[in-house]
This record gives structure tokens, sequence and C-alpha cells, in this order.
């Protein structure tokens, strides 16, 4: 076991882990952020996307002591004062979602893209979420939503 | 899927783990992760020892050195591709960072990690070496510098000393020679089915080229007939229709070895046509 600090959601959290706990399973199992969906297991559908220090990371491929001394964020954390983010409004207005399964995983990885300037046309939404694995939108209403956001048409 | 049973301990600096290296055979490098992780997952690597480097921030840099840039091992692949030096002076290798995996792929995976891994279906492995580029390694010895030609030596294997940690990458500034990375997926985020890099001397035209091929066998390929007929005055077309001589490519889930063969040879012609018309003037992009 080891003892790894970190702050999720902007609370500090001091755990007794093993090594081979993958980061997903820490903010599940251990802390009940279960926002943060496993789909895949083997890093393809970003279903487990959180932000570690505002970035996007497929949290099934990070090990928990990896994280030690970083900013997590999961989609709990993302809504402020009882407002939803505007990516999460977005999503909302725009019909983004079914079933919701990779919704999660889809808003952090559309904040992220959003924050580092690279969402500056359709192509390069699409190009920067295809971490991200949607079965049921057919992505365009995902697209409208992130592109509504970032002021591009 | 949870990785069997590991101690993990973090490097404070090269030396701290190159001296952790020194416990055997079990030990193993954990850089960003996004190669050995999944290994991990599937119990195809079972390590005792896990040394986590992934917070040696002092080997995440891209510097110009005269006519060489030289990348820190720990680079992750989001800022070479972003790194300003890279798109100016090597712009080849910026641009193919940008296409490995995802954004989330992106923000974990290193530059050493890609080479050390010696994946023959990883993307910049060949890109080095279409570059002449340079591996520096660092051992209990000192530092040794690895051509790329010599560094990968089979499938996840490469001319790394178990007690070697990878320290920095060196390539050469691209100046007028033209370069294109052409990546066959299947679909967005995948690994290449085929990918063919290369760097084209000529002014609008050829006169001289290194080309590379990624998964076209058990490690990235120099395409040395396509080189020769190029140096031989040979056009295009005739030059490309030699790039599988000579390989023997995997047959898998994505193609089979025929397939893959037909494939390097279209994206052949097509890396030097791209590589050519962007010759002759100071290369930039990506
Ligand atoms: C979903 C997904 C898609 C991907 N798509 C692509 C793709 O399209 N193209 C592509 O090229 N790659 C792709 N990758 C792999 C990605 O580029 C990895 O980041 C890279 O292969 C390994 O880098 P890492 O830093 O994560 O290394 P790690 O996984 O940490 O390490 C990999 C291996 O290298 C060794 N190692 C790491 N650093 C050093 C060092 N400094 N010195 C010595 N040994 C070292 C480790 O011990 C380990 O054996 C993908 C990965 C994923 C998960
Ligand atoms: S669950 Fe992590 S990428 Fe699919
Ligand atoms: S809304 Fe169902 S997977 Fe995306």
């Amino acid at each position: 076991m080891r003892r790894v600090a970190f702050t999720a959601n902007g609370t500090r959290h001091d755990l007794e882990i093993e090594p081979r706990e993958l980061l997903v399973y820490v903010l599940r199992d251990r802390l009940g952020l279960t926002g943060t969906n496993v789909g895949c297991d083997t890093s393809s559908c970003g279903a487990c996307t959180v932000l570690v220090n505002g970035e996007s990371v497929k949290s099934c491929t990070m090990l928990g002591v990896q994280a030690a001394g970083m900013e997590v964020k999961t989609i709990e954390g993302l809504a402020h004062n009882g407002e939803l983010h505007p990516v999460q409004q977005a999503f909302h207005e725009h019909h983004a979602l079914q079933c919701g399964y990779c919704t999660p995983g889809m808003v952090l990885a559309a904040v992220s893209l959003i924050d580092s300037g690279a969402a500056t046309d359709e192509a390069a939404i699409r190009h920067g979420l295809e971490g991200n694995l949607c079965r049921c939108t057919g992505y365009h209403n995902i697209v409208k939503a992130v592109a509504d956001v970032a002021g591009v048409s | 899927m949870i990785p069997a049973g590991f101690d993990y301990e973090v490097a404070e600096s090269v030396e701290h783990a190159i001296e952790l290296l020194g416990n055997g055979e079990d030990t193993k490098l954990l850089a960003g992760g996004h190669s050995l992780l999944p290994a991990m997952k599937l119990r195809l690597a079972r390590p005792a020892l896990l040394v986590d480097v992934g917070r040696l921030n002092d080997l995440a840099y891209v510097k110009e050195e005269g006519e060489t840039i030289a990348i820190g091992a720990l680079t992750r692949h989001k800022d070479v591709a972003s790194s300003p030096e890279l798109r100016e002076h090597c712009a080849i290798v910026s641009y193919t960072a940008g296409h490995v995996g995802d954004p989330q792929v992106r923000h974990r995976g290193t530059i050493g990690g890609s080479l050390a891994h010696g994946d023959p279906a990883s993307d910049l492995p060949s890109v080095i070496l279409a570059l002449h580029g340079e591996l520096v390694a660092r051992g209990p010895g000192g530092d040794r510098a690895i051509p790329a030609g010599e560094f990968f030596t089979g499938v996840w294997q490469t001319a790394l000393a178990p007690h070697e940690v990878l320290v920095e990458i060196r390539v050469p500034k691209l100046g007028a020679a033209g370069w294109s990375y052409t990546k066959m997926a299947r679909r967005a985020q995948d690994w290449a089915t085929v990918a063919v890099a290369a760097v084209v001397h000529g002014n609008g035209s050829v006169e001289r080229a290194a080309v590379a091929l990624t998964n076209m066998g058990a490690t990235t390929l120099r395409a040395t007939a396509v080189e020769k007929a190029l140096v031989g005055g040979a056009s295009i077309d005739d030059a490309a229709a030699l790039a599988a001589d000579g390989t023997e490519p995997p047959t898998d889930h994505m193609a089979s070895s025929d397939f893959r063969k037909h494939l390097a040879r279209v994206l052949t012609r097509r890396a030097l046509e791209e590589a050519s018309r962007r010759s002759g003037r100071r290369a930039r992009g990506g």
C-alpha cells in the first residue's frame, strides 16, 4: 500500500491505495465519484475521461499513484454553485446525449479541448473528440454543442 | 481489468532511476503509461517493480542546438506537437506527434516511451529513422548515442540495455528538405495499418530521399530499394513500386500481409509526392 494525496473536485484526499489501483477505480470505489463511467476498459472509448491538472486523461489508463499531488476534476465537480458548466448547458440545449453513458467523458474531453484553444472549427472539434466514442447520437449534436460554447460554426 | 500486483517507486532523478533499475530484470520504467499500463491490464506484462520517471520534468524539453533539435525523452506528445522549434525546423516530428492516438493519449504519452517501447506499429520510430536521428541512453557508465538505424531490434525490443534510461532524442534541422508522414488507419484514433515517413532532398523533385515504413515487419524498416532507385534517377512512381520489396508484413485483424504490401507502395508514392512538393523551400507546417 502507498499513501497518496491529491485533490478531486477541489477536495483534498489522503488515501492508502495499492499501486495497481487504476485512477478510475480510486475515483469510483474509494471516493464514490461514480459519474466517471468505465466503457471499454482498454483505453479506447473515452467514457472514463477526467481532467488531470486541467487536461483530459483516460482514467482507466492511469494509476491512482500517478495522480499524487495533482488536481483531478470529474463530472461531479463541473457545475459551479448549482449552475451547469457552459458545456453541460450546451449539451442540454443541443440534445447532445441519448443514453448518457459517454456523456461525462465527452463533456470533460470537450472542456479540455475548448480550454486548450484547439476547438477552432468543426473539423478541429471532430478531430479533438476522436478519443471519445458515442454509440447513440451520431455525434452531430455533440459537435454542435461544443461549437456553440467555443463560438465557432 | 486490473494489473497484477507490483511495487512502485518514484524516480527523483535519472541517476535514481538507473539505480532502481539495478533491482533486476522485472523492473520497468513507467513514463506516460499508455503502452505499458494497457499491456499490464491484459497481463501481457507483469513487472515486479515500476519506476515512475513521469515526474522528471527536467527531461521534458525541446531545444535548438546548432543544426540539431534535442528533445527530452519525457516530453509528452502534445508538447512535441506544439513545439515552435520543431514546427519551424523539423515539422515531420511535431506533425506526427499530433497524430498519435487521440488528445487524451497525447496528454500522457511521451516521445521516449513511444520509441523505447519498440512497437513496429508506432508512428514516431519511422520518423526518427527517416531523419537519421540519434537516441541518447544513460546508464551506470554514462551516456551513449545510438543511431536510429541500430535502435529498433525486434517486436518490443530495442538496443537499450536493462539498466539504461533513454534521455534524449536528437534530430537534424530539415532546412530545405521536404517531408511527409502518410498514415493509413481504419478508424480515426487507430494505430497505423501501414504508414510511411519520407524526407526528400531536391528542389521540387527528388534527388535523394530517406523512406521508413511503419507496421511492415518486426521493426520500423528503411525502404532501401526505393531510396536506391531514387538516387539512380527513377521516377517517384517507379521507385514507390519497390516499397514492399524484401518486407514480410504481418497479417492481423486490420489487414492481410498482401494488403499491407499494396498500401506500402501506394502510401510511399503519396508520401514522396507530398515531400517533394514541400522540398526546396523551407519546410514548415504541422
Ligand atoms: C488508445 C491508444 C491509442 C494509441 N495510438 C497510437 C498511435 O496511433 N500511434 C502511436 O505511435 N502510438 C499510439 N499509442 C501509444 C502511445 O503513443 C504511447 O504513449 C507510447 O507508445 C508509449 O509512451 P509512454 O510514455 O506512454 O510509455 P510507457 O507506456 O510508460 O512505457 C512504454 C515502454 O517504454 C519503456 N520506457 C518508457 N520511457 C522510457 C525511457 N525514458 N527510457 C527507457 N525506457 C522507457 C517502459 O519501461 C515501457 O516498457 C496509443 C496508445 C493508446 C492507449
Ligand atoms: S473505459 Fe477508459 S477509455 Fe474506455
Ligand atoms: S449518448 Fe449513448 S453512448 Fe453517447
